[in-house]
């Protein structure tokens, strides 16, 4: 196939336009660099109104909000999900590893839960807690300057509450509990467990004067029309489109390898248009990859040339290892106190307004690590599935199940904003033998070879799951609520998710200082080759319990500069 | 004979129920489309979705028969009241009608579940469902409509009913006459500030000053938002 080149050379080529590759184009292109950004999916701005879903009432979808094309639903602004046409992997016998791609400009973080946690000090060092996997090479110190700045940058809202190992930042003032949320405080400090406020990156007090204040709508996995949450697209690339003008966009362009010369020094990358299916050739100076950690691995394994065999910054053949999701469960209860509810709006903002962070660091366990609790329910908008078998929950009262007509609509009304939930997320203990590679037979629909996932949990993440669920059946008992469904036992692993379920998938390009174990060194540059580097989260060497966002953004930062600073020296 | 009976002879007459049966039914052209009752146009869509909405409206899955039959059940489950319309009312045959185009798992389960409701009332009243009196259609309703009172022969029945059921309340509360009759009143911009003080009172409930502390004061919202070294919000 003719590859098309372009005859201008970026400063910086930039793969995946998400919280990694979007935070890095604001650093870079404000330090006077020219930044290409090759992103897979479509542009995407949900101030305009072709790409908006929220305050869109459920009858303006014909399948009321149902997931028919996005994993999500209808009105979720994520494009892609765990299947995505023409785009396939495949799976080692026995491995059940969900892939959840968004192709579009600002990837996945259109849609996420905004749920943004820092790291804590024992996060960066769990080796040295547990004895089990290893420590990144960098603290929390190296890191919270850099959280500091994200915050500011791009706002969260949380509570000071000098936990050591959920470091407070600088927060926006978090909004009351709703009703259910009120319950589940006063249940959880019953059954001895902590309840903070939540820690979302929504605005709720003004930033700037590029982004609107949140308005409660419920919505932040819609996008937000006026900015008020975090997405990249949204709070970095275009304001830094918009006061440097040095930001060009490439989308609907699939990244193919990285390009690199006689000396395997990188010179570009080439991607093929989606729009005409040719191949085409960006060059740059630097390249920055964020196309997601298992993206970016099959970027780089699918690089390879006379002086890379292996792949480009495989030499130590850790590319796709360590692969680890989040631990993911969780249970639903009724709460009797919440029937027959007086109606009031409280959509309140996008996610949980209060969560229970891990509390039993110094407790003697039969798992390692820990996690955190998020909470949902409240009289959220009705969409596809209200209804379905609600009058079912008459059984808890010995009424009477099913019916028609008056007695139906009773019902609906009986059960509305009743039901609540628990979901635990956790961290896993990374694996060696948990990764993904180049599947040797199948290709995309572009010719591009495509992974292959080997995953199994072990009993540290079952059990984990297990002692979770003891802790939430606690808590709905403090609550006096009434649990629904089966306490899920051994022969269905505690009730956890499949792994990649959770889309917090980290570490298959981990960092550390020695080049045999790791592939990139403390700043996100790949050993092998100076002026290559990896702004996703590939670059974990462990998730903690935290939700993966804000330190991707905090390490993209830091390798960002880090950049600006070895271009400087002339170094790369 | 009664309309029902003329409606069956004809119906009969034009096609022969094998017709009916393999759903060679001719499409009616007063036939209720969903996208002729809401605006699609425009909400949110990628190119290949839209695409796709373009082709399924384009289809037909339920025969007219089927649809009526859906209609007619639709109206026994949720009728007017003297303050809410009835499922027809909010358009829901129309979305069902749709449903099963998008969603295929509901084809063979709407399909089976109308020939067992035909089967059934033939074989205690003589008819298709459809041309059952109101009174006949509410005592079949009655042996299926409540699980654990049904026979074991009816569970086809008592498992499509729970299907249509569950599909004409998720159709009709969504949308703006099943908001309304819900009293749901979300979904639009406000500046939310807790639960109300007489639904706190109503729960024996109240905000904690600690906790109330740490939290937004709405009258701050639009002032920048600036802190002290330590991270104290200082606006």
């Amino acid at each position: 196939m003719e590859i098309i080149k372009s005859r201008k050379e970026y400063d910086a080529v930039i793969v995946g336009s998400g919280a990694g590759g979007g935070m890095s184009a604001k650093i870079l292109a404000e330090q006077g660099l020219n930044v290409a950004i090759i992103e897979a999916g479509p542009f995407f701005d949900p101030a305009q109104d072709q790409y908006r879903t929220q305050l869109r009432p459920p009858w303006e979808s014909p399948r009321r909000g149902y997931g028919s094309t996005r994993a999500f639903g209808d009105y979720d602004a994520a494009y892609g999900g765990w299947d995505i046409d023409g785009e396939p992997y495949t799976q080692a016998d026995g491995t059940n590893f969900g892939w959840f791609r968004s192709r579009m400009l600002g990837g996945r973080t259109n849609h996420w839960g905004r749920i943004s946690l820092r790291f804590g000090p024992l996060d960066f060092k769990r080796k040295d807690w547990d004895g089990l996997g290893d420590n990144w090479p960098i603290s929390y110190d190296d890191v919270k300057p850099y959280y500091d700045r994200v915050d500011k940058m791009i706002g969260v809202f949380g509570s000071k509450e000098g936990i050591f190992n959920e470091p407070d930042g600088f927060f926006l003032p978090p909004p009351k509990p709703r009703l259910h949320e009120l319950y589940y405080i006063k249940g959880a400090r019953k059954a001895g467990i902590p309840v903070i406020p939540s820690r979302l990156s929504i605005l709720t007090k003004r930033l700037n004067n590029d982004r609107g204040v949140c308005f409660y709508c419920n919505q932040c996995n819609r996008a937000c029309q006026i900015y008020a949450d975090f997405s990249a697209g949204t709070c970095l690339i275009f304001p830094a489109q918009k006061s440097t003008g040095r930001v060009d966009l490439y989308v609907n362009s699939m990244a193919k390898e990285v390009v690199t010369d006689g000396d395997g020094k990188a010179t570009g990358v080439s991607y093929i248009n989606k729009e005409n299916g040719s191949e085409q050739e960006i060059k740059g100076k630097v390249i920055v990859l964020g196309a997601s950690a298992c993206s970016t691995a099959r970027i780089l394994l699918n690089s390879k040339s006379s002086v890379h065999p292996d792949g480009l910054g495989n030499s130590s053949g850790m590319i796709g290892r360590y692969l680890h999701d989040s631990t993911g469960t969780g249970a639903a209860a009724l709460v009797p106190e919440l029937m027959d509810r007086t109606m009031y709006n409280e959509d309140g903002v996008g996610g949980l307004h209060v969560y229970t962070p891990w509390w039993l660091n110094e407790a003697k366990l039969d798992f390692p690590r820990g996690y955190h609790l998020e909470i949902w329910g409240g009289m959220g908008m009705p969409s596809y599935g209200i209804g379905f078998d609600t009058t079912n929950l008459n059984s808890h009262f010995n009424d009477t199940v099913g019916g028609y007509g008056d007695k139906l609509r009773k019902d609906v009304k009986r059960f509305f904003g009743s039901v609540m939930g628990i979901a635990m997320r956790g961290e896993s203990v990374p694996q060696y033998n948990n990764y993904c590679e180049l599947d040797p037979e199948v290709k995309d629909q572009w010719g591009i070879p495509v992974l292959k996932f080997n995953y199994q949990w072990t009993d540290y993440e079952r059990l984990q799951a297990k002692h979770a669920h003891d802790t939430i059946e606690n808590i709905f008992d403090a609550m006096g609520a009434i649990k629904l469904g089966n306490k899920p036992g051994a022969d269905s692993d505690y009730g956890l998710m499949n792994p990649g379920v959770i889309i917090h998938e980290v570490g298959t390009t981990r960092m550390g200082d020695d080049p045999a174990t790791s592939v990139t060194n403390k700043y996100n540059q790949l050993h092998d080759a100076e002026n290559v580097f990896v702004v996703d989260a590939g670059v974990f060497v462990s998730q903690a319990d935290k939700n993966p966002t804000w330190t991707i953004l905090a390490l993209s930062m830091r390798a960002s500069e880090y950049i600006v600073d070895q271009l400087k020296k002339q170094n790369i | 004979m009664d309309r029902r009976e003329s409606l069956k002879t004809m119906l009969i007459g034009a096609l022969g129920t094998g017709a009916v049966l393999t759903g060679c039914v001719p499409r009616k052209e007063d036939r209720e489309k969903l996208q002729d009752v809401y605006d699609f146009s425009s909400y949110g869509r990628t190119i290949e979705e839209k695409q796709r909405d373009a082709d399924l409206f384009g289809e037909n899955f339920l025969t007219d028969h089927e649809l009526e039959t859906v209609a007619v059940m639709c109206d026994l489950i949720l009728p007017a009241t003297k303050t809410a319309g009835s499922a027809s009312d909010a358009h829901v045959p129309a979305f069902i009608d749709f449903m099963v185009k998008d969603a295929p798992s509901w084809q063979d389960r709407f399909r089976n579940g109308i020939i067992w409701m035909d089967g059934y009332s033939k074989q205690k009243f003589g008819y298709d469902f459809v041309l059952l009196t109101k009174e006949q259609q509410i005592e079949i309703f009655d042996e299926i409509a409540y699980p654990d009172n049904a026979t074991e022969e009816n569970q086809p029945g008592v498992d499509f009913f729970r299907d249509i059921r569950n599909l004409t309340l998720t159709g009709y509360y969504t949308t703006q006459m099943g908001f309304d009759d819900l009293g749901y009143v979300g979904n639009r911009p406000n500046i939310w500030d807790g639960v109300p003080d007489e639904v706190l009172k109503e729960h024996g409930l109240a905000y904690e000053p600690e906790w109330l502390a740490k939290c937004v004061d709405q009258s701050k919202r639009e002032v920048t938002a600036e802190w002290d070294e330590d991270g104290n919000l200082i606006s």
